[in-house]
């Protein structure tokens, strides 16, 4: 019960971390203005060529794969692999399932190897690229180290030690309707939610904030039409001449 | 001729990435600000302050909560690397603190360290640092190692511009005090006398006169250039290296053709006598504003109902996506043109209305090839679509000469390198920053030399015209070899053909 106790207490505590410092962070983002038109030329002349602009740059990281070939596919096979394991996962917060979540089990059970195989991509890529090991701090190793355990600890319940998943289920159903259900008390188990908590709780304060950034970039937001609108900022309404 | 090394060009178009060398640009510095009036007049301190890291650490919390691009930007690098190999800098130095994420880093360091919680608490664990005297002597040096030609914007998943970063970071040092004498010494001319160079009306006026002769002994028509001409159609703004640099002048030579062919009556100011604005160079909103309103009241005093400006990168920059934001509205002048207007705009407009009668073969002699200048290709448009600003100079030439070829693709239009000296670099005391800085180009021009026999660079930027003058002996090139756009439609009008 102490167990229970503990994992229910982290994950309040990680879910009101994540959801109140990205708040915080996106609040901050909305409200310091973009004084000047900066767009990153050629860039679109109206709204909706920003909205694909940013589809192209959020779904297939277009500016990467102008850049470096193998970043951008350890990369994209990370972030698209992760995106159909989490689709996966929902099935544990949400009862009755839909049938677009039971449709991508199969396939959310081997996204996990290209998460990890993405991962590993880009660790080797940092460790043995000189210009890309010069510029990693030691918290660029610990995310990707943190992702890889993640990773590697959900397969290793999937594929080889499986939990008591219909007791998981209850207990974060449990938690979200308030109604405590025993955690089972599995090492692996144990761990792969101390990560992904631990995950959750540094995302608002490290370079995770990518993620909401990439739509406040006013290179890439920005319409080009600085000869046909005035963008003046409130701070700058004020500047003398 | 050089107490440096000058990078070897290849066959190849493209420079190889170099291996590090960590700290080789390191203490590379151009001049610190020692007239303390070349600050005061631009509203900063005439020397460093003796609380410094205080007022720095206040300044970047003012531009946080100022400039989206800078809170965002410092906040969302995942160090993927994708910019490490973009900068021409780098590429030229193989310093790693050319990189544009290490140059962002160095202001990045100090943000984390006084604005964030990792920072705050796990200094380490995130390469967060405290402001020494030591991160203020690398700031200066690699933050006038970026000619904030926002390259490594193009290439960033997150459209991280570290022109932005730099600008910030050059912004807080002149707050604190330690300017750089290039651009702050010429700024303050700028606001204070109307150019660069701080040339009088009465200067101005003897060059044009001089030309207008030139122009009649060597056509038998005489141009008209005209300064300070009330009720005129149009305001030509033009960088002041028109005035006088070589091959600068030649431009503005073209310029007056264009319009005598036209028809259309222009003026030249004295008051605004300049279209640079090194105020962007600085990161200052209130000086970029004080040097664009004498354009502003220039138009208003003198009447006219356009404004055109002339052959300069970061000029059009600055005019294109700031002029309207920093001293419009512009509804005083005819609404049936954008404002402003790019000089290769409006040659391009009369062009396919047929206005102009150009002889091709006049440029025989010259196998052209052109460079996209940084600013006008990354941050400005030229024409109705995106990418006019690749399409309407190239339109230009083809149509004054007969044999154009482009270099590779990798180092034109949205990709383009800089020329190496532009963003306030272009001063003698930072003669190895700029020199290695243009290999990327300088390559690439090599290769279509060898392949096509390129023997002329049209460029349409003040900064990339007297930069390559100067480098290109460095590589073994003519230094005439560089000419202005308008240069070449100057040679190919046929005067007394059309009006």
């Amino acid at each position: 019960m102490t167990v229970t106790m503990l994992y229910a207490v982290l994950f309040y505590a990680a879910v009101a971390i994540l959801i109140i410092g990205l708040l915080r962070r996106i609040v901050i983002y909305t409200r310091v203005p973009a004084p000047l038109r900066i767009a990153t030329m050629p860039a679109p002349l109206n709204l909706g060529g920003v909205v694909l602009r940013m589809a192209r740059e959020v779904f297939f990281f277009e500016s990467l794969f102008k850049s470096t070939k193998w970043t951008w596919l350890f990369g994209f096979i990370f972030h698209i692999s992760m995106a159909v394991v989490l689709l996966r996962h929902s099935r544990y917060f949400v009862e009755p399932l839909c049938s677009g979540i039971e449709f991508i089990q199969f396939f959310g059970k081997y996204a996990a190897f290209g998460m990890v195989a993405g991962l590993g991509g880009l660790l080797v890529r940092r460790l043995l690229v000189d210009r890309v090991n010069y510029i990693s701090a030691p918290s660029d190793y610990f995310m990707l180290g943190l992702l890889l355990a993640i990773g590697l600890s959900g397969l290793g319940m999937t594929f080889l030690v499986h939990t008591d998943i219909v007791a998981l289920k209850a207990f974060f159903l449990g938690l979200i309707y308030f109604d405590w259900q025993p955690l089972p008390v599995d090492p692996l188990l144990l761990i792969h939610l101390t990560l992904v908590a631990t995950l959750m709780i540094v995302f608002p304060f490290s370079k995770l904030l990518h993620v909401p950034g990439v739509f406040f970039s006013p290179t890439r937001n920005q319409i080009d039409d600085a000869r046909e609108k005035r963008h003046v900022a409130g701070w700058a309404k004020e500047t003398a001449v | 001729m050089a107490d440096f090394e000058v990078p070897v060009l290849g066959d190849d178009p493209i420079c190889p990435v170099p291996t590090l060398k960590p700290d080789a640009m390191k203490g590379i510095k151009p001049f610190i600000v020692n007239n303390p009036m070349h600050n005061t007049d631009l509203g900063f301190p005439g020397s460093l302050v003796e609380n410094w890291q205080e007022v720095a650490i206040a300044k970047m919390g003012d531009l946080l909560k100022k400039y989206r691009s800078l809170q965002v930007f410092l906040d969302s690098c995942v160090k993927c690397g994708s910019c490490t190999d973009k900068c021409h800098y780098l590429i030229g130095t193989g310093d790693p603190r050319n990189m544009p994420v290490a140059r962002q880093d160095l202001l990045r360091q100090i943000y984390r360290r006084y604005f964030t919680f990792a920072g705050k608490y796990f200094p380490g664990l995130v390469g967060a640092k405290d402001l020494t005297r030591e991160v203020l002597d690398e700031w200066y040096s690699y933050y006038h190692q970026c000619s904030q030609c926002r390259r490594c914007s193009v290439y960033c998943p997150y459209g991280i511009d570290t022109a932005e970063i730099s600008m910030a970071a050059r912004e807080i040092m002149d707050s604190i005090g330690l300017g750089q004498k290039y651009t702050n010494e010429i700024l303050g001319k700028n606001i204070k006398i109307g150019n660069n160079l701080g040339l009088n009306p009465k200067a101005i006026r003897n060059t044009l006169e001089g030309l207008e002769d030139d122009v009649e002994d060597a056509t038998g028509v005489r141009v008209q250039y005209p300064l300070d001409e009330k009720g005129a159609e149009v305001l030509m703004v033009t960088p002041s290296a028109d005035f006088f640099a070589e091959p600068h002048i030649d431009g503005l030579v073209g310029y007056g053709k264009v319009f005598h062919q036209a028809g259309i009556s222009w003026t030249l100011s004295s008051k605004a006598s300049e279209a640079a604005n090194f105020a962007m160079f600085i990161g200052s909103y209130a000086n970029k504003k004080r040097a664009a309103m004498r354009i502003r009241e220039a138009a208003l005093e003198l009447g006219v109902k356009r404004i055109i400006v002339g052959e300069c990168g970061h000029a059009w920059r600055v005019a294109y996506s700031f002029w309207n934001t920093l001293i419009g509205p512009f509804d005083f002048l005819d609404p049936r043109y954008p404002v402003p207007q790019h000089i290769c705009e409006f040659t391009y407009d009369l062009l396919k209305r047929g206005a102009l009668n150009l002889d091709k073969s006049a440029n025989d002699h010259r196998v052209v090839t052109f460079h996209d200048s940084c600013n006008v290709s990354r941050a400005s448009r030229m024409g109705n679509f995106p990418g006019g600003q690749y399409h309407i100079p190239r339109e230009l030439i083809k149509a004054s000469c007969n044999h154009f070829v482009d270099m590779a693709n990798e180092t034109i239009h949205e990709q383009t390198y800089c020329c190496g000296g532009g963003g306030g670099l272009l001063t003698d005391d930072l003669m190895e920053v700029r020199v290695k800085g243009a290999y990327p180009r300088m390559q690439a021009l090599r290769h279509v030399q060898k392949k096509h026999g390129v023997n002329y660079l049209a460029s349409i930027c003040a900064i990339c015209k007297s930069q390559f003058s100067k480098v290109l002996p460095y590589y073994n090139f003519d230094r005439e070899m560089v000419v202005g756009v308008h240069q070449l439609i100057s040679a190919a009008i046929q005067l007394g053909t059309k009006e």
